[in-house]
Protein backbone atom coordinates (compact mmCIF):
# COMPACT_ATOMS: atom_id res chain seq x y z
CA UNK A 1 0.00 0.00 0.00
CA UNK A 2 3.01 2.50 1.19
CA UNK A 3 4.85 1.48 -1.81
CA UNK A 4 1.74 2.28 -4.50
CA UNK A 5 1.69 5.63 -2.55
CA UNK A 6 4.92 7.42 -2.69
CA UNK A 7 6.07 10.38 -3.70
CA UNK A 8 7.26 10.02 -7.54
CA UNK A 9 3.84 8.17 -7.99
CA UNK A 10 1.86 10.69 -6.44
CA UNK A 11 3.90 13.25 -8.55
CA UNK A 12 2.93 11.50 -11.65
CA UNK A 13 -0.39 11.20 -10.69
CA UNK A 14 -1.03 14.92 -10.53
CA UNK A 15 0.72 15.45 -13.89
CA UNK A 16 -1.05 13.18 -15.84
CA UNK A 17 -4.52 14.90 -13.88
CA UNK A 18 -3.01 17.97 -15.30
CA UNK A 19 -2.33 16.61 -18.51
CA UNK A 20 -5.74 15.35 -18.90
CA UNK A 21 -7.92 18.18 -17.25
CA UNK A 22 -9.11 20.32 -20.35
CA UNK A 23 -10.20 16.83 -21.74
CA UNK A 24 -12.80 16.97 -19.08
CA UNK A 25 -13.70 20.64 -18.98
CA UNK A 26 -13.51 20.64 -23.03
CA UNK A 27 -16.88 22.88 -23.24
CA UNK A 28 -16.15 24.60 -20.45
CA UNK A 29 -14.28 27.54 -21.56
CA UNK A 30 -14.58 29.40 -18.26
CA UNK A 31 -12.87 26.62 -15.97
CA UNK A 32 -10.49 26.43 -18.51
CA UNK A 33 -9.66 30.01 -18.09
CA UNK A 34 -9.41 30.31 -14.91
CA UNK A 35 -7.72 27.22 -14.01
CA UNK A 36 -4.82 28.92 -16.92
CA UNK A 37 -4.73 31.66 -14.68
CA UNK A 38 -4.25 29.96 -11.44
CA UNK A 39 -1.67 28.23 -13.18
CA UNK A 40 -0.10 31.77 -14.30
CA UNK A 41 -0.20 32.26 -10.52
CA UNK A 42 1.70 29.26 -9.57
CA UNK A 43 4.96 29.96 -11.46
CA UNK A 44 4.83 33.86 -10.02
CA UNK A 45 4.59 32.50 -6.48
CA UNK A 46 7.31 30.25 -7.53
CA UNK A 47 9.62 32.71 -7.89
CA UNK A 48 8.11 34.31 -4.22
CA UNK A 49 9.27 30.96 -2.90
CA UNK A 50 12.91 30.79 -3.92
CA UNK A 51 13.40 34.41 -2.62
CA UNK A 52 11.22 34.24 0.62
CA UNK A 53 11.00 30.54 1.42
CA UNK A 54 14.18 28.87 0.80
CA UNK A 55 16.34 32.28 0.81
CA UNK A 56 14.52 34.23 3.39
CA UNK A 57 13.96 37.48 2.23
CA UNK A 58 10.62 38.43 2.00
CA UNK A 59 10.19 40.88 -0.73
CA UNK A 60 6.92 42.41 -1.14
CA UNK A 61 7.90 43.99 -4.58
CA UNK A 62 6.53 40.83 -6.49
CA UNK A 63 3.33 41.81 -8.01
CA UNK A 64 5.60 45.11 -8.91
CA UNK A 65 8.03 42.95 -11.53
CA UNK A 66 4.56 40.74 -12.26
CA UNK A 67 3.42 44.08 -13.58
CA UNK A 68 6.67 45.13 -15.16
CA UNK A 69 6.69 41.18 -16.91
CA UNK A 70 3.35 42.22 -18.02
CA UNK A 71 3.21 46.08 -19.29
CA UNK A 72 6.83 44.99 -20.74
CA UNK A 73 4.77 42.35 -23.55
CA UNK A 74 1.83 44.56 -23.34
CA UNK A 75 3.80 47.66 -24.45
CA UNK A 76 6.10 45.81 -27.23
CA UNK A 77 3.82 43.82 -28.42
CA UNK A 78 1.00 46.20 -29.07
CA UNK A 79 2.86 49.86 -29.41
CA UNK A 80 6.36 48.25 -30.94
CA UNK A 81 4.52 45.37 -33.10
CA UNK A 82 7.13 43.13 -31.60
CA UNK A 83 6.10 39.43 -31.92
CA UNK A 84 4.79 37.50 -28.85
CA UNK A 85 8.15 35.36 -28.59
CA UNK A 86 10.65 37.53 -28.63
CA UNK A 87 8.45 40.42 -26.35
CA UNK A 88 8.16 37.60 -23.46
CA UNK A 89 12.11 36.70 -24.11
CA UNK A 90 12.17 40.50 -23.65
CA UNK A 91 10.17 40.84 -20.86
CA UNK A 92 11.70 38.12 -18.40
CA UNK A 93 15.24 40.11 -19.45
CA UNK A 94 13.76 43.44 -18.56
CA UNK A 95 11.97 42.35 -15.30
CA UNK A 96 15.65 40.77 -14.16
CA UNK A 97 17.12 43.66 -15.20
CA UNK A 98 15.27 46.19 -13.09
CA UNK A 99 15.87 43.22 -10.38
CA UNK A 100 19.40 43.69 -10.12
CA UNK A 101 18.91 47.25 -10.22
CA UNK A 102 16.69 47.04 -7.10
CA UNK A 103 18.20 44.40 -5.02
CA UNK A 104 21.38 45.81 -4.95
CA UNK A 105 19.62 48.53 -3.50
CA UNK A 106 17.44 47.12 -1.36
CA UNK A 107 19.44 43.98 -0.22
CA UNK A 108 21.03 46.69 1.81
CA UNK A 109 18.66 46.03 4.28
CA UNK A 110 17.19 43.30 6.54
CA UNK A 111 14.57 41.58 8.05
CA UNK A 112 11.52 43.79 8.43
CA UNK A 113 13.33 46.85 6.98
CA UNK A 114 13.56 44.91 3.59
CA UNK A 115 10.03 43.76 3.24
CA UNK A 116 9.36 47.31 4.00
CA UNK A 117 11.65 48.81 1.41
CA UNK A 118 10.49 46.16 -1.72
CA UNK A 119 6.59 47.29 -0.16
CA UNK A 120 7.84 50.44 -1.02
CA UNK A 121 9.71 49.76 -4.15
CA UNK A 122 6.48 48.01 -5.37
CA UNK A 123 4.24 51.13 -4.52
CA UNK A 124 6.79 52.94 -6.66
CA UNK A 125 6.22 50.65 -9.80
CA UNK A 126 2.35 50.45 -9.34
CA UNK A 127 2.72 54.57 -9.52
CA UNK A 128 4.73 54.66 -12.06
CA UNK A 129 2.39 52.41 -14.38
CA UNK A 130 -0.32 54.38 -13.23
CA UNK A 131 0.87 57.93 -14.66
CA UNK A 132 3.13 57.07 -17.53
CA UNK A 133 0.22 57.82 -19.68
CA UNK A 134 1.86 57.79 -22.73
CA UNK A 135 3.73 54.50 -22.21
CA UNK A 136 1.39 52.61 -20.00
CA UNK A 137 -2.11 53.57 -20.80
CA UNK A 138 -2.35 54.94 -17.00
CA UNK A 139 -5.75 53.61 -15.57
CA UNK A 140 -7.22 53.48 -18.86
CA UNK A 141 -4.42 50.13 -19.27
CA UNK A 142 -3.33 48.00 -22.22
CA UNK A 143 -5.79 46.59 -24.43
CA UNK A 144 -5.56 44.46 -27.08
CA UNK A 145 -2.59 42.77 -26.36
CA UNK A 146 -2.55 39.62 -28.58
CA UNK A 147 -2.45 36.04 -28.44
CA UNK A 148 1.13 34.19 -28.61
CA UNK A 149 1.79 33.72 -32.18
CA UNK A 150 1.37 30.30 -33.73
CA UNK A 151 4.64 28.24 -33.52
CA UNK A 152 4.15 26.59 -36.66
CA UNK A 153 1.04 24.41 -37.01
CA UNK A 154 0.57 24.83 -33.22
CA UNK A 155 -1.16 27.85 -32.63
CA UNK A 156 -2.87 29.44 -29.85
CA UNK A 157 -6.50 30.88 -30.38
CA UNK A 158 -8.32 28.24 -27.82
CA UNK A 159 -8.37 28.14 -24.62
CA UNK A 160 -7.34 24.69 -24.34
CA UNK A 161 -3.57 25.58 -26.63
CA UNK A 162 -2.86 28.59 -23.95
CA UNK A 163 -3.89 25.82 -21.26
CA UNK A 164 -1.08 23.53 -22.11
CA UNK A 165 1.36 26.04 -22.77
CA UNK A 166 0.88 27.60 -19.30
CA UNK A 167 1.39 24.45 -18.16
CA UNK A 168 4.67 23.60 -19.57
CA UNK A 169 6.01 26.60 -18.43
CA UNK A 170 4.71 25.69 -14.98
CA UNK A 171 6.40 22.74 -15.86
CA UNK A 172 9.51 24.36 -16.21
CA UNK A 173 9.19 26.95 -13.15
CA UNK A 174 9.03 23.74 -11.08
CA UNK A 175 11.86 21.97 -12.83
CA UNK A 176 14.03 24.95 -12.43
CA UNK A 177 13.11 25.45 -8.79
CA UNK A 178 13.42 21.61 -7.58
CA UNK A 179 16.66 22.18 -9.40
CA UNK A 180 17.98 24.43 -7.31
CA UNK A 181 16.75 24.06 -4.31
CA UNK A 182 18.30 20.28 -4.28
CA UNK A 183 21.63 22.01 -5.05
CA UNK A 184 24.72 23.14 -3.26
CA UNK A 185 23.25 26.57 -4.56
CA UNK A 186 20.01 25.47 -2.50
CA UNK A 187 21.52 24.57 0.79
CA UNK A 188 23.56 28.23 0.33
CA UNK A 189 20.32 30.03 -0.28
CA UNK A 190 19.01 27.56 2.77
CA UNK A 191 22.04 28.77 4.95
CA UNK A 192 21.20 31.99 4.90
CA UNK A 193 17.85 31.89 5.94
CA UNK A 194 18.51 30.20 8.61
CA UNK A 195 21.85 32.65 9.80
CA UNK A 196 23.29 35.25 8.13
CA UNK A 197 26.04 35.59 10.17
CA UNK A 198 26.53 31.86 10.66
CA UNK A 199 26.66 31.75 6.70
CA UNK A 200 29.48 34.42 6.29
CA UNK A 201 31.35 32.16 8.88
CA UNK A 202 31.32 29.53 6.52
CA UNK A 203 32.76 31.26 3.88
CA UNK A 204 29.21 32.14 1.45
CA UNK A 205 28.60 35.52 -0.05
CA UNK A 206 25.55 36.45 1.32
CA UNK A 207 25.67 39.97 -0.24
CA UNK A 208 26.47 38.27 -4.38
CA UNK A 209 23.62 34.65 -3.04
CA UNK A 210 21.05 37.13 -1.94
CA UNK A 211 21.24 39.33 -4.92
CA UNK A 212 21.11 35.90 -7.92
CA UNK A 213 18.17 34.45 -5.74
CA UNK A 214 16.60 37.56 -5.94
CA UNK A 215 17.05 38.23 -9.59
CA UNK A 216 15.61 34.31 -10.03
CA UNK A 217 13.24 35.02 -8.35
CA UNK A 218 11.77 38.41 -10.13
CA UNK A 219 12.39 36.16 -13.12
CA UNK A 220 9.63 34.16 -12.67
CA UNK A 221 7.63 36.94 -12.03
CA UNK A 222 8.20 38.35 -15.29
CA UNK A 223 7.48 35.33 -17.02
CA UNK A 224 4.24 34.87 -15.33
CA UNK A 225 3.41 38.84 -16.12
CA UNK A 226 4.32 37.95 -19.96
CA UNK A 227 1.79 35.27 -19.97
CA UNK A 228 -0.75 37.13 -17.65
CA UNK A 229 -0.59 39.95 -20.45
CA UNK A 230 -1.13 37.45 -23.38
CA UNK A 231 -3.91 35.34 -21.42
CA UNK A 232 -6.57 38.11 -20.62
CA UNK A 233 -5.54 40.48 -22.97
CA UNK A 234 -5.91 43.74 -21.05
CA UNK A 235 -4.17 44.71 -18.22
CA UNK A 236 -4.25 47.67 -15.71
CA UNK A 237 -2.39 49.19 -12.75
CA UNK A 238 -3.31 47.63 -9.92
CA UNK A 239 -1.77 43.98 -11.07
CA UNK A 240 0.70 45.89 -9.42
CA UNK A 241 -1.09 46.84 -6.54
CA UNK A 242 -0.36 45.85 -3.12
CA UNK A 243 -3.48 43.82 -2.79
CA UNK A 244 -1.59 40.98 -5.63
CA UNK A 245 1.61 40.95 -3.71
CA UNK A 246 -0.57 40.69 -0.55
CA UNK A 247 -3.17 37.78 -2.49
CA UNK A 248 0.50 36.09 -3.63
CA UNK A 249 1.58 35.78 -0.14
CA UNK A 250 -1.40 34.56 1.50
CA UNK A 251 -1.66 31.99 -1.26
CA UNK A 252 2.46 30.76 -0.42
CA UNK A 253 1.87 30.71 3.06
CA UNK A 254 -1.50 29.05 3.50
CA UNK A 255 -0.14 26.21 0.96
CA UNK A 256 3.15 26.28 2.51
CA UNK A 257 6.35 28.48 1.98
CA UNK A 258 9.66 27.08 1.59
CA UNK A 259 8.31 23.84 0.83
CA UNK A 260 7.60 22.56 -2.82
CA UNK A 261 4.22 21.93 -3.19
CA UNK A 262 2.84 24.83 -1.62
CA UNK A 263 2.58 27.05 -4.11
CA UNK A 264 0.17 25.27 -5.65
CA UNK A 265 -2.25 24.00 -3.27
CA UNK A 266 -2.54 27.68 -2.35
CA UNK A 267 -3.04 28.98 -5.03
CA UNK A 268 -5.87 26.04 -6.36
CA UNK A 269 -7.34 25.85 -2.90
CA UNK A 270 -7.97 29.73 -3.00
CA UNK A 271 -8.77 30.27 -6.84
CA UNK A 272 -11.28 27.44 -6.38
CA UNK A 273 -12.41 28.72 -3.37
CA UNK A 274 -13.37 31.96 -4.38
CA UNK A 275 -14.80 30.70 -7.08
CA UNK A 276 -17.39 28.69 -5.24
CA UNK A 277 -17.67 32.02 -2.78
CA UNK A 278 -18.27 34.45 -5.03
CA UNK A 279 -21.82 35.61 -4.33
CA UNK A 280 -19.61 36.53 -1.46
CA UNK A 281 -16.79 38.29 -2.78
CA UNK A 282 -16.88 41.26 -0.55
CA UNK A 283 -16.49 39.54 2.64
CA UNK A 284 -14.68 36.60 1.40
CA UNK A 285 -11.71 38.21 3.93
CA UNK A 286 -14.07 37.43 6.80
CA UNK A 287 -13.38 33.72 5.63
CA UNK A 288 -9.80 33.69 4.78
CA UNK A 289 -8.30 36.37 7.68
CA UNK A 290 -9.02 33.76 10.42
CA UNK A 291 -7.64 30.87 8.13
CA UNK A 292 -4.49 32.70 7.98
CA UNK A 293 -4.15 33.80 11.27
CA UNK A 294 -4.79 30.30 12.29
CA UNK A 295 -2.56 28.88 10.00
CA UNK A 296 0.50 31.21 10.98
CA UNK A 297 -0.19 30.33 14.33
CA UNK A 298 -0.03 26.69 14.00
CA UNK A 299 1.53 25.40 10.78
CA UNK A 300 4.29 28.32 10.13
CA UNK A 301 4.64 25.55 7.11
CA UNK A 302 1.22 25.76 5.71
CA UNK A 303 -0.93 23.42 4.43
CA UNK A 304 2.00 21.35 3.29
CA UNK A 305 4.08 21.73 6.16
CA UNK A 306 1.44 20.20 8.07
CA UNK A 307 1.20 17.17 6.30
CA UNK A 308 4.61 16.09 6.33
CA UNK A 309 4.62 16.60 9.96
CA UNK A 310 1.46 14.26 10.15
CA UNK A 311 2.85 12.02 8.05
CA UNK A 312 6.14 11.95 10.02
CA UNK A 313 4.26 11.61 13.40
CA UNK A 314 2.84 7.90 11.76
CA UNK A 315 5.94 7.19 10.71
CA UNK A 316 7.45 7.14 13.68
CA UNK A 317 4.47 5.52 15.49
CA UNK A 318 4.41 3.10 13.14
CA UNK A 319 7.84 2.23 13.66
CA UNK A 320 7.74 2.63 17.79
CA UNK A 321 5.23 0.10 17.30
CA UNK A 322 6.95 -2.69 14.94
CA UNK A 323 10.31 -2.26 17.17
CA UNK A 324 8.93 -1.37 20.18
CA UNK A 325 12.43 -2.11 21.90
CA UNK A 326 13.99 0.96 20.22
CA UNK A 327 14.43 3.95 22.51
CA UNK A 328 12.57 7.43 21.44
CA UNK A 329 15.73 9.41 20.31
CA UNK A 330 16.16 6.46 17.63
CA UNK A 331 12.84 5.58 16.59
CA UNK A 332 12.59 9.61 15.59
CA UNK A 333 15.07 9.41 12.82
CA UNK A 334 12.87 8.69 10.05
CA UNK A 335 10.94 12.15 10.42
CA UNK A 336 10.32 13.87 7.64
CA UNK A 337 12.95 15.33 6.01
CA UNK A 338 13.43 18.99 4.86
CA UNK A 339 11.26 19.00 1.35
CA UNK B 1 56.17 33.99 10.37
CA UNK B 2 53.90 34.11 13.49
CA UNK B 3 50.57 32.85 12.65
CA UNK B 4 48.15 34.90 14.37
CA UNK B 5 49.09 38.24 15.68
CA UNK B 6 47.15 41.05 17.17
CA UNK B 7 48.61 44.65 17.40
CA UNK B 8 47.19 47.38 19.31
CA UNK B 9 43.41 45.55 18.62
CA UNK B 10 40.74 48.06 20.13
CA UNK B 11 37.07 48.43 19.35
CA UNK B 12 35.22 51.18 20.72
CA UNK B 13 31.25 50.91 20.74
CA UNK B 14 30.49 54.82 21.25
CA UNK B 15 31.59 55.42 24.74
CA UNK B 16 32.52 52.11 25.80
CA UNK B 17 35.72 50.04 25.22
CA UNK B 18 34.62 46.40 24.16
CA UNK B 19 38.29 45.43 23.46
CA UNK B 20 41.31 47.77 24.04
CA UNK B 21 44.53 47.70 23.26
CA UNK B 22 45.09 44.06 23.19
CA UNK B 23 48.67 42.70 21.69
CA UNK B 24 48.80 38.94 21.33
CA UNK B 25 49.93 35.95 19.44
CA UNK B 26 48.23 32.58 18.42
CA UNK B 27 50.27 29.90 18.18
CA UNK B 28 49.82 27.31 15.63
CA UNK B 29 49.25 23.69 16.61
CA UNK B 30 48.36 24.65 20.05
CA UNK B 31 45.07 25.10 22.29
CA UNK B 32 44.73 28.87 23.54
CA UNK B 33 42.16 30.18 25.83
CA UNK B 34 40.83 33.21 26.33
CA UNK B 35 39.21 34.08 29.88
CA UNK B 36 37.88 36.55 31.44
CA UNK B 37 34.43 37.95 33.62
CA UNK B 38 31.48 38.42 31.71
CA UNK B 39 31.30 41.29 29.51
CA UNK B 40 35.01 41.38 29.46
CA UNK B 41 34.82 41.52 25.22
CA UNK B 42 35.77 38.04 24.72
CA UNK B 43 33.01 37.76 22.04
CA UNK B 44 33.58 41.11 20.72
CA UNK B 45 37.44 39.64 20.37
CA UNK B 46 35.97 36.69 18.39
CA UNK B 47 33.91 38.85 16.04
CA UNK B 48 37.28 41.01 14.96
CA UNK B 49 38.60 38.34 14.60
CA UNK B 50 36.45 36.83 12.12
CA UNK B 51 35.42 39.84 10.24
CA UNK B 52 32.38 40.53 11.47
CA UNK B 53 33.04 44.19 13.34
CA UNK B 54 36.25 46.10 11.93
CA UNK B 55 38.70 47.19 15.08
CA UNK B 56 38.34 50.72 15.67
CA UNK B 57 42.29 50.78 15.67
CA UNK B 58 44.79 47.86 15.95
CA UNK B 59 45.76 45.13 13.32
CA UNK B 60 45.24 41.37 12.58
CA UNK B 61 47.82 39.17 10.46
CA UNK B 62 46.83 35.60 9.74
CA UNK B 63 49.76 33.92 8.45
CA UNK B 64 51.64 36.87 7.40
CA UNK B 65 48.42 38.69 5.72
CA UNK B 66 46.74 41.73 7.24
CA UNK B 67 42.90 40.56 7.96
CA UNK B 68 42.21 43.56 9.42
CA UNK B 69 39.33 44.74 7.16
CA UNK B 70 38.30 41.41 5.57
CA UNK B 71 34.79 40.88 5.02
CA UNK B 72 34.06 37.33 7.25
CA UNK B 73 33.11 35.28 3.78
CA UNK B 74 36.90 35.64 2.69
CA UNK B 75 38.40 35.10 6.16
CA UNK B 76 36.84 31.63 6.63
CA UNK B 77 38.11 30.97 3.34
CA UNK B 78 41.45 31.67 4.35
CA UNK B 79 41.25 29.21 6.96
CA UNK B 80 39.45 30.39 10.03
CA UNK B 81 36.58 29.28 11.13
CA UNK B 82 34.55 29.96 13.70
CA UNK B 83 31.62 28.41 16.08
CA UNK B 84 28.56 30.61 18.33
CA UNK B 85 27.94 30.85 22.11
CA UNK B 86 23.91 30.19 20.31
CA UNK B 87 24.34 27.12 17.87
CA UNK B 88 22.54 28.53 14.87
CA UNK B 89 21.57 24.99 13.56
CA UNK B 90 18.14 24.05 11.21
CA UNK B 91 16.29 22.41 13.08
CA UNK B 92 14.02 20.47 10.75
CA UNK B 93 16.81 19.36 8.77
CA UNK B 94 18.74 16.36 9.46
CA UNK B 95 22.37 16.42 10.94
CA UNK B 96 23.94 15.74 7.48
CA UNK B 97 22.14 18.40 5.88
CA UNK B 98 23.38 20.64 8.62
CA UNK B 99 26.85 20.14 7.77
CA UNK B 100 26.80 19.72 4.20
CA UNK B 101 26.77 23.79 3.30
CA UNK B 102 29.88 23.92 5.59
CA UNK B 103 32.08 22.55 2.81
CA UNK B 104 30.50 25.00 0.19
CA UNK B 105 33.36 27.20 0.39
CA UNK B 106 35.08 24.97 -1.39
CA UNK B 107 33.00 24.43 -3.93
CA UNK B 108 32.93 26.38 -7.00
CA UNK B 109 28.80 25.61 -8.61
CA UNK B 110 27.04 28.02 -9.54
CA UNK B 111 23.21 28.82 -9.99
CA UNK B 112 23.49 27.33 -14.42
CA UNK B 113 25.14 24.55 -12.52
CA UNK B 114 22.25 24.16 -10.28
CA UNK B 115 19.86 24.05 -13.02
CA UNK B 116 21.98 22.26 -15.59
CA UNK B 117 23.06 19.68 -12.77
CA UNK B 118 26.43 19.61 -14.32
CA UNK B 119 29.43 17.47 -13.82
CA UNK B 120 30.98 19.60 -11.96
CA UNK B 121 27.74 20.07 -9.60
CA UNK B 122 27.47 16.10 -9.19
CA UNK B 123 31.01 15.90 -8.57
CA UNK B 124 31.26 18.67 -5.93
CA UNK B 125 27.90 17.61 -3.93
CA UNK B 126 29.70 14.18 -3.64
CA UNK B 127 32.58 15.75 -2.17
CA UNK B 128 30.44 17.50 0.22
CA UNK B 129 28.56 14.80 1.44
CA UNK B 130 32.30 12.82 1.74
CA UNK B 131 33.19 15.68 4.30
CA UNK B 132 29.90 15.68 6.05
CA UNK B 133 30.24 12.09 6.53
CA UNK B 134 34.20 12.52 7.50
CA UNK B 135 33.82 15.83 10.22
CA UNK B 136 30.66 14.06 11.34
CA UNK B 137 32.59 10.68 11.94
CA UNK B 138 35.27 13.15 12.98
CA UNK B 139 33.30 14.52 16.22
CA UNK B 140 31.88 11.03 16.76
CA UNK B 141 28.26 11.84 15.80
CA UNK B 142 28.39 9.77 12.60
CA UNK B 143 24.88 7.56 13.41
CA UNK B 144 23.20 10.64 14.17
CA UNK B 145 24.05 11.78 10.54
CA UNK B 146 19.95 11.09 9.50
CA UNK B 147 17.96 12.44 12.47
CA UNK B 148 16.80 15.97 12.77
CA UNK B 149 18.86 18.49 14.99
CA UNK B 150 15.50 19.09 16.85
CA UNK B 151 15.82 15.22 18.43
CA UNK B 152 19.44 15.17 19.34
CA UNK B 153 20.81 16.54 22.45
CA UNK B 154 22.36 19.58 23.42
CA UNK B 155 25.63 18.02 23.74
CA UNK B 156 25.37 16.71 20.14
CA UNK B 157 24.14 19.92 18.71
CA UNK B 158 27.54 21.74 19.67
CA UNK B 159 29.30 18.87 18.44
CA UNK B 160 27.23 19.45 14.87
CA UNK B 161 28.02 23.30 15.63
CA UNK B 162 31.92 22.06 15.60
CA UNK B 163 31.75 19.84 12.48
CA UNK B 164 30.02 22.18 10.58
CA UNK B 165 33.03 24.68 11.33
CA UNK B 166 35.72 21.96 10.70
CA UNK B 167 33.70 21.11 7.03
CA UNK B 168 34.97 24.44 5.95
CA UNK B 169 38.62 22.78 6.17
CA UNK B 170 40.20 25.47 8.25
CA UNK B 171 43.23 25.78 9.78
CA UNK B 172 42.29 27.10 13.08
CA UNK B 173 38.52 26.93 14.62
CA UNK B 174 37.46 29.63 17.06
CA UNK B 175 35.35 28.11 19.73
CA UNK B 176 32.77 30.27 21.37
CA UNK B 177 32.19 28.83 24.73
CA UNK B 178 31.79 25.24 23.74
CA UNK B 179 30.71 23.79 27.11
CA UNK B 180 28.18 26.08 27.92
CA UNK B 181 25.26 24.69 29.13
CA UNK B 182 26.54 21.15 29.22
CA UNK B 183 27.13 18.69 32.31
CA UNK B 184 30.72 17.84 33.77
CA UNK B 185 30.86 14.18 31.71
CA UNK B 186 29.89 16.06 28.31
CA UNK B 187 32.44 18.64 29.37
CA UNK B 188 35.10 16.09 29.55
CA UNK B 189 33.98 14.69 26.30
CA UNK B 190 34.57 17.99 24.78
CA UNK B 191 37.71 18.75 25.92
CA UNK B 192 38.27 15.31 24.35
CA UNK B 193 37.34 16.55 21.22
CA UNK B 194 39.54 19.55 21.38
CA UNK B 195 42.52 18.07 22.09
CA UNK B 196 41.84 15.40 19.08
CA UNK B 197 41.23 18.50 17.08
CA UNK B 198 44.29 19.94 17.80
CA UNK B 199 46.14 16.62 17.32
CA UNK B 200 44.75 16.40 13.62
CA UNK B 201 46.87 19.49 12.74
CA UNK B 202 44.14 22.57 13.74
CA UNK B 203 44.91 25.33 15.70
CA UNK B 204 41.93 25.57 18.35
CA UNK B 205 41.60 29.01 20.01
CA UNK B 206 38.44 28.88 22.65
CA UNK B 207 36.49 31.03 25.22
CA UNK B 208 35.89 28.95 28.20
CA UNK B 209 34.18 29.38 31.32
CA UNK B 210 34.46 26.13 33.05
CA UNK B 211 38.57 27.04 34.56
CA UNK B 212 38.81 23.19 35.71
CA UNK B 213 38.55 21.93 31.88
CA UNK B 214 40.58 25.17 31.02
CA UNK B 215 43.41 24.64 33.23
CA UNK B 216 44.26 21.22 32.09
CA UNK B 217 43.42 21.90 28.31
CA UNK B 218 45.15 24.90 27.37
CA UNK B 219 48.65 25.29 26.53
CA UNK B 220 48.48 29.40 26.42
CA UNK B 221 45.26 31.71 28.40
CA UNK B 222 45.05 35.31 27.76
CA UNK B 223 42.59 37.12 30.59
CA UNK B 224 40.79 39.89 29.69
CA UNK B 225 39.25 42.09 31.61
CA UNK B 226 37.04 45.02 30.85
CA UNK B 227 38.50 44.52 27.37
CA UNK B 228 42.14 44.90 28.51
CA UNK B 229 44.57 42.00 28.54
CA UNK B 230 45.41 41.81 31.98
CA UNK B 231 47.51 38.48 32.37
CA UNK B 232 48.99 35.93 29.36
CA UNK B 233 50.84 32.50 30.33
CA UNK B 234 50.68 28.76 31.03
CA UNK B 235 47.91 27.71 33.14
CA UNK B 236 50.55 27.32 35.83
CA UNK B 237 51.24 30.62 35.06
CA UNK B 238 47.76 32.30 35.23
CA UNK B 239 46.36 30.24 38.13
CA UNK B 240 49.46 32.39 40.22
CA UNK B 241 48.90 35.66 39.20
CA UNK B 242 47.80 38.35 41.46
CA UNK B 243 46.02 40.57 39.16
CA UNK B 244 43.70 37.40 37.53
CA UNK B 245 43.01 36.02 40.49
CA UNK B 246 41.85 39.64 41.63
CA UNK B 247 39.85 40.18 38.51
CA UNK B 248 37.92 37.09 38.72
CA UNK B 249 37.69 36.70 42.51
CA UNK B 250 37.45 40.18 43.20
CA UNK B 251 39.63 39.87 45.79
CA UNK B 252 42.68 37.82 48.09
CA UNK B 253 42.10 33.92 47.79
CA UNK B 254 43.70 31.21 47.11
CA UNK B 255 44.52 30.46 43.45
CA UNK B 256 44.15 26.80 44.33
CA UNK B 257 40.09 27.67 43.55
CA UNK B 258 40.73 28.16 40.16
Amino acid sequence: MSKVLNKRNGIIAVLILSLLFPLAFSDNKYVLYIMTLAFIYIIAIYGMNILAGYTGQLSLAHAGFFAIGAYSVGVLTTKAGLNFWLALLLAVLITMGIGFALGIIALRTKEHFFAIYTLIAGYLIYLLIYKWEGLTGGVRGLIGIPIPNAIGPIKFESPIAMYYLVLLFLLLSIFVTVRIVYSLTGRTYNAIRNSEELAQTLGINTKINKLVSFVISVSFAGLAGGLYASLVRFIGPEIAGTTMVFTFLMYLIVGGIGTLAGPIIGTLLFIWLEQYLQSFQEHKMLIFGPILTLIVIFYPRGIVGAIQSLMGYFRTRKKESSKSYKTNSESTDMKSREV
Amino acid sequence: MTFIKLEGLTKKFGGLTAVDEVDFEIEKGKITAIIGPNGAGKSTFFNLISGFHRPTSGSITFEGKDITKTPPHIVARLGIARTFQTTHLFDTSSVIDNIIVGYRLRTKSKLFDAILRTKREKREEKEAFERAIEVLDFVGLANLADSPVSTISQESKKRVAIALALATGPKVIFLDEPAAGINPGETEGLAELMKKIVDSGITVCTIEHKMQMIMGLADNIMVLNHGAKIAQGTPEEIQNNPTVIEAYLGGESSAEVI
